[in-house]
């Protein structure tokens, strides 16, 4: 489904934080990266969500190797990824309505009015009542926000799912609730995970393999 | 009396920070809905000739019949300066929403792009910033016969830059959020992100800049029109009428500048008034950087 392949990825060139990197996420399977702050697990996921440029090396999706990243990605690439982000708070666009904030996906493709019922089972899913639909995110808590954008990365059907620390704000009755969602959907539509996190106990029990992630010496 | 109860300043009734800047909004928007009122009813329902020379009544002092006073050629300031304001808000409003449309669209292209796109629009700005723009806005004046549009365009193209430099560093910031990369993952394109969470993020920025340029764009109206080179000068203008009546100040008849001058202040004070009570209300974390 995702491979990667000597991966070397940063902000600033010259200091990367990833360095040369290789990680292959097969169709189906549940992978889990584990680190600590900092270690650069998370430009990692941004690379594999087409979200960040590495400075080098290789990514394929499907077997085809991704030119572009960002808006230069094609659109059925981009939208093969579904990505869950940490924090709810910054993920979502504080001007859209809950209810507008997981139908966004549908829009942007031009599939609003084809998606609109998938958009309401999946709120009901999450665990989103039609009264939260109309609230804005400062209206919510941490855990409805990230159930809604949990929902607006399944709309589009993805077939890998990219969840970064999305639990890590979370109590534990959120957190399994939003991993049996995502239990299910995986196991309804043999969607492959990459999820990234500190939580090893977790990890473990939701992934069919764990990779620690490198670490990064202080001094690049 | 309790400790806490102790260490609060004492403030007399309607003296607190709140009550001044409740006073100042109210005092504001009492002036500037005087303004447009009397811009708006005074030429249709007194239709009296703002033009009508009495060389009899020339520099008449403020009194029952005129009760700003006269010009040197007779004719009534009080009705003078209210056309004048008429322009000047006119003038103000059309320049201040060119000028930020600009801005919105300059600051908007240059942040959302990035990259090249982005350090060559900022050097265009640059270069734009480094020429004085009064010497570019009478440079566009003296291009047309005066009017009420030049004057526009003169105050409209030159006054962009800094809403655009508002806009673009306010893009940069949001284009970095992950709300942005959300949008992208799930397949929006450059133009969806645009105008769908960046360009309505940064318009109270936009809007902001927009009312803060009125009270600017009414004094630049005013000094071209000062300098000869805005509004014609038979017609009613703050800054014709004050250019006019600069002789009459040094031989002792004030009232003919002093009238025009105070539509000109109180107008632009209280607009900047209200500006800064919108400012509060969008960056209450910038209170305390407020002056007017």
């Amino acid at each position: 489904m995702l491979e990667l392949e000597h991966i070397t990825a940063g902000y600033v060139r010259g200091e990367p934080v990833v360095r040369e990197l290789s990680l292959t996420v097969a169709d189906g399977e549940a992978v889990g990266l584990l680190g600590p702050s900092g270690c650069g697990k998370s430009t990692l996921a941004k690379v594999a969500a087409l979200l960040h440029r590495p400075f080098a090396g290789t990514v394929r999706l499907a077997g085809e190797p991704v030119r572009g990243f960002r808006y230069r990605a094609p659109r059925a690439q981009r939208t093969r990824i579904g990505v869950v982000f940490q924090q709810p708070r910054l993920a979502a666009d504080p001007r859209l309505a809950l209810r507008d904030l997981i139908a966004e996906p549908a829009r942007a493709t031009g599939r609003g009015q084809e998606l609109a019922e998938r958009a309401a089972a999946l709120a009901t899913e999450v665990g989103l009542g039609p009264e939260l639909l109309g609230r804005r995110p400062h209206e919510v808590s941490d855990g409805q926000l990230q159930r809604a954008c949990l929902a607006r990365a399944l709309l589009l059907r993805p077939s890998l799912l990219i969840c970064d620390e999305m639990t890590a704000m979370l109590d534990a009755s959120t957190t399994a609730a939003l991993v049996a969602v995502v239990e299910d959907y995986r196991r309804e539509n043999g969607a492959a995970l990459l999820a990234v996190g500190h939580d090893r106990v977790l990890l473990r029990r939701w992934c069919d393999r764990v990779l620690d992630f490198p670490a990064v010496p202080a001094t690049a | 009396m309790t400790a806490s109860a102790a260490e609060q300043p004492w403030h007399a009734p309607g003296t607190t920070r709140r009550g001044t800047r409740t006073a100042r909004v109210v005092v504001s928007a009492v002036l500037v809905s005087a303004a447009a009122l009397a811009v708006l009813l005074v030429p249709p329902l007194f239709p009296l000739d703002q033009q009508a020379v009495d060389l009899t009544a020339k520099l008449s002092a403020p009194g029952a019949d005129h009760l700003f006073g006269t010009d040197e050629v007779g004719r009534d300031v009080l009705l003078r300066s209210v056309y004048g304001l008429r322009v000047s808000l006119l003038v103000g409003l059309v320049a201040a929403l060119v000028a930020s449309g600009i801005g919105l669209a300059v600051g908007c292209a240059a942040g959302a792009l990035g990259g090249r796109t982005d350090r060559v629009v900022m050097r265009l700005v640059d270069t734009f910033t480094a020429v004085p723009h009064l010497l570019m806005g009478i440079f566009i004046v003296a291009m047309f016969r005066p009017g009420v549009w030049p004057v526009v365009a003169s105050v409209g193209l030159t006054h962009w830059v800094s809403t655009a430099r508002i806009v673009r560093a306010e893009v940069l910031s949001l284009r970095a959020r992950p709300f942005v990369d959300a949008a992208i993952s799930g397949g929006a394109s450059r133009l969806r992100v645009a105008a769908r969470h960046l360009v309505p993020a940064v318009l109270p920025q936009a809007g902001l800049a927009a009312v803060l340029m009125v009270p600017h764009a009414i004094w630049h109206e005013s000094a071209l029109s000062f300098l000869g080179l805005g509004i014609p000068a038979h017609e009613a203008s703050l800054g014709t009428m004050i250019n006019g009546a600069r002789g009459s100040l040094v031989t002792g008849e004030w009232w003919p500048t002093l009238f025009p001058g105070l539509f000109i202040v109180i107008p632009t004070l209280a607009i900047a008034g209200l500006a800064g009570a919108w400012r509060e209300r969008i960056n209450p974390r910038r209170r305390s950087e407020l002056v007017l």
